[in-house]
């Protein structure tokens, strides 16, 4: 066995055997050439022939790997009609009288070497873009057919090093891995492997070469960039597990989705997912979350130079609720202070912002902010199913002015004629300890709760949350925030209310099944977090 | 090597030209897209565009030349335009430059 290391590309084990990418032989004879004319002819024939092909990479790599990436392949295009090149070529044919393949090699040896003997990796490794336009011009011009590396099982590629249209030629059905001596994490190869989902070691090293033969085993680690040649029994076995494990990681994930959130015992669960941005709505739908369980309506704010009107906030939210069509909406009114600042505010500097002017405070103190959202809030509803929920409470009194401003609001659109959900829900952030405590009193109030355990965490244990040196006492598991959570959870559900969790807490699996034994009823993650913590409450049994 | 735009104004009074500095701010630089781009842009225009950058120059359409001038963020370049509508060719290249780099 012989073990050797490169940088690994796109994480995954590939087992299998070796087949060594030839190249296709095209060493040049310089022949002498009368009919000069002729062969410039030929140039340009062979660079026809090339655009075509090229323009199908092009087409190829745009369905395979998208268009950020099959952009290299427009340059080269470009390159190809580039003035210089084209005229060194026809230069060194008038003037030497040789033939066009040797006038392309020797021009392409020359751009190569201009582009190499830079001092930025980047460009350096644009010598193989021109290599690569110049190797197919020539192999047109010598008649060699395209042809896949035809064998019957897949393999593990190696080479020396790929060029960009040589990795996207191969048949993607056949390859296992891709390994090669050079290139770098700056080469399109690396990167066109890494989107094509194709396990891939690079940088190897001129040593690996020498080692390699067709049909070898032999295994390609590139999570870790090892390559292993004819492993041992003992290593095979290893790696038979890892590329197990991963498989079924990546499988269990795509199972997932579509399945219900539900316990061995029968309990359900709603799953949400925490956005901040219309943008991240397409990563709500395919993590397959149930609804949006907190949308940071915040980001309207901090874009903008200037409050954003009405309009521009109807737009945002209607374009939301449309989206997730029907399912459940929750957007958070307006939670601008403490660590996040908008000029246009005017807000004051203060000692200690995070007990200061933030959120809630805001709206109650200026309503004529509050109440432009709210406007464009009720006047989105009618197009899903929308929840508005109000963040910083601290007591009974401003949970009732929200309302009165709610009713107030209402009333208004009614007055205009403007139509709106009669269905909105109503609700609560728990991020305070006051709060939690008087949930008693707030519960009847409204229709949720939802826990910011970010926030709740900061206030209960007197640890500020912009403080590195104080997350070691910032215990997020610490007894008296589970005890918070359970005493609003208790008297959400006496009332008649709901109870969600939107803070990170909510993501961690190790307090699942605390949270379904306290009777929470919705936990709101960032999408990626949604078939993570589905798959951890499909194996709990409360019953046990 | 290419001329250098000075060397067209010796003896030749009524040869205008016109110039401007730019620092690129794109995080790559010219890098391959961009400079395809602009030698695209520059191929389109009636006027010699030229780009220098300290003692090298390469003409703004020839796309090679223009990535062997290894143009990195932060370099100041100058954009030289000779002949043809100067007037409209140089808004065409300021605004490339302000768009792409």
């Amino acid at each position: 066995m012989k073990k050797f290391a490169g940088k690994g590309v796109y994480g995954a084990v590939a087992i299998g055997r070796i087949s060594i990418f030839k190249k296709k032989d095209l060493s040049v004879k310089r022949v002498h050439r009368n009919d000069t004319a002729g062969e410039i002819k030929r140039v340009e024939c062979a660079k026809n022939e090339t655009r075509e092909q090229i323009k199908k990479l092009y087409e190829k790599a745009l369905k395979e790997v998208g268009e950020a990436n099959a952009q290299i392949f427009e340059v080269h295009m470009m390159m190809l009609d580039d003035e210089d090149y084209n005229g060194s070529i026809e230069n060194i044919i008038e003037t030497q009288k040789v033939n066009a393949e040797y006038a392309i090699a020797v021009t392409a040896d020359h751009f190569a070497e201009m582009f190499a003997a830079m001092d930025d990796a980047y460009m350096q490794a644009r010598s193989a873009d021109v290599k690569d336009i110049s190797n197919r011009m020539i192999a047109n011009l010598m008649g060699q057919k395209e042809e896949n590396n035809a064998s019957e099982d897949k393999v593990i590629i190696c080479a020396e090093d790929l060029a960009p249209s040589e990795t996207v030629t191969l048949d993607k059905d056949k390859v296992l891995a891709f390994v090669t001596a050079y290139g770098s994490s700056n080469s399109h190869t690396a990167i066109l492997a890494g989107n094509m989902n194709i396990p891939a070691v690079i940088g190897v090293g001129e040593e690996f070469l020498g080692e390699i033969r067709d049909g070898q085993n032999a295994i390609v680690d590139g999570f870790t960039g090892e390559i292993y040649l004819e492993p041992d029994e003992e290593t095979l076995q290893k790696f038979i597990h890892k590329q197990k494990e991963d498989e079924e990681h990546k499988k269990l994930l795509l199972n997932l989705k579509g399945r219900e959130n539900v316990t061995v015992d029968g309990t359900k669960i709603n799953i949400y997912a925490n956005i901040g941005s219309v943008d991240h709505i397409g990563a709500v739908l395919a993590n397959d979350a149930g609804g949006i369980g907190l949308f940071r309506s915040e980001f309207l704010y901090l874009e903008n130079s200037d409050f954003p009107t009405e309009e521009q906030q109807f737009s945002a939210y209607k374009k939301v609720l449309e989206t997730m069509a029907g399912k459940p909406v929750i957007i958070r009114t307006l939670d601008i202070g403490a660590d996040k600042q908008a000029d246009y505010f005017g807000l004051k500097k203060e000692e200690n912002p995070a007990l200061g002017m933030r959120a809630i405070r805001i709206c109650l103190t200026r309503p004529e902010i509050f109440k432009t959202q709210l406007r464009a809030l009720y006047r989105a509803s009618v197009f899903g199913k929308l929840g508005i929920m109000f963040p910083m409470i601290t007591s009974e009194s401003e949970v009732r002015q929200i309302l009165e401003i709610c009713e107030e609001v209402r009333k208004e659109l009614t007055g205009e004629g403007i139509e709106f959900s009669p269905d909105v829900e109503l609700g609560i952030m728990i991020e305070t300890p006051a709060a939690a405590i008087i949930s008693d009193k707030l519960a009847p109030l409204v229709d949720f709760f939802s826990v910011g355990t970010n926030d709740l965490t900061q206030y209960t244990l007197a640890c500020d949350r912009q403080n590195p040196d104080v997350e070691v006492f910032a215990d997020t598991h610490h007894e008296a925030i589970l005890r918070l959570i359970a005493m609003a959870a208790d008297n959400a559900h006496k009332n008649g209310a709901w109870i969600g969790i939107c803070g990170e807490l909510a993501a961690d699996t190790e307090l699942s099944e605390t949270f379904l034994r306290m009777g929470i009823d919705e936990l709101s993650v960032a999408p990626s977090y949604v078939l993570k913590v589905r798959d951890t409450v499909r194996k709990i049994d409360l019953g046990k | 090597m290419l001329f250098v735009p000075q060397t067209i104004n010796q003896g030749k009074k009524d040869v205008t030209m016109k110039t401007f500095d730019y620092t690129i701010t794109d995080e790559l630089g010219i890098h391959a897209r961009p400079a395809g781009l602009l030698a695209k842009t520059a191929k389109e225009l009636d006027s010699d565009v030229t780009i220098t950058k300290g003692e090298k120059t390469a003409g703004a359409s020839k796309l090679m030349m223009l990535m062997g001038l290894g143009i990195k963020q932060g370099d100041t370049v100058t954009v030289t335009i000779t002949g043809g509508d100067e007037e409209k060719s140089c808004r065409i290249m300021r605004e490339f430059f302000e768009k792409n780099l």
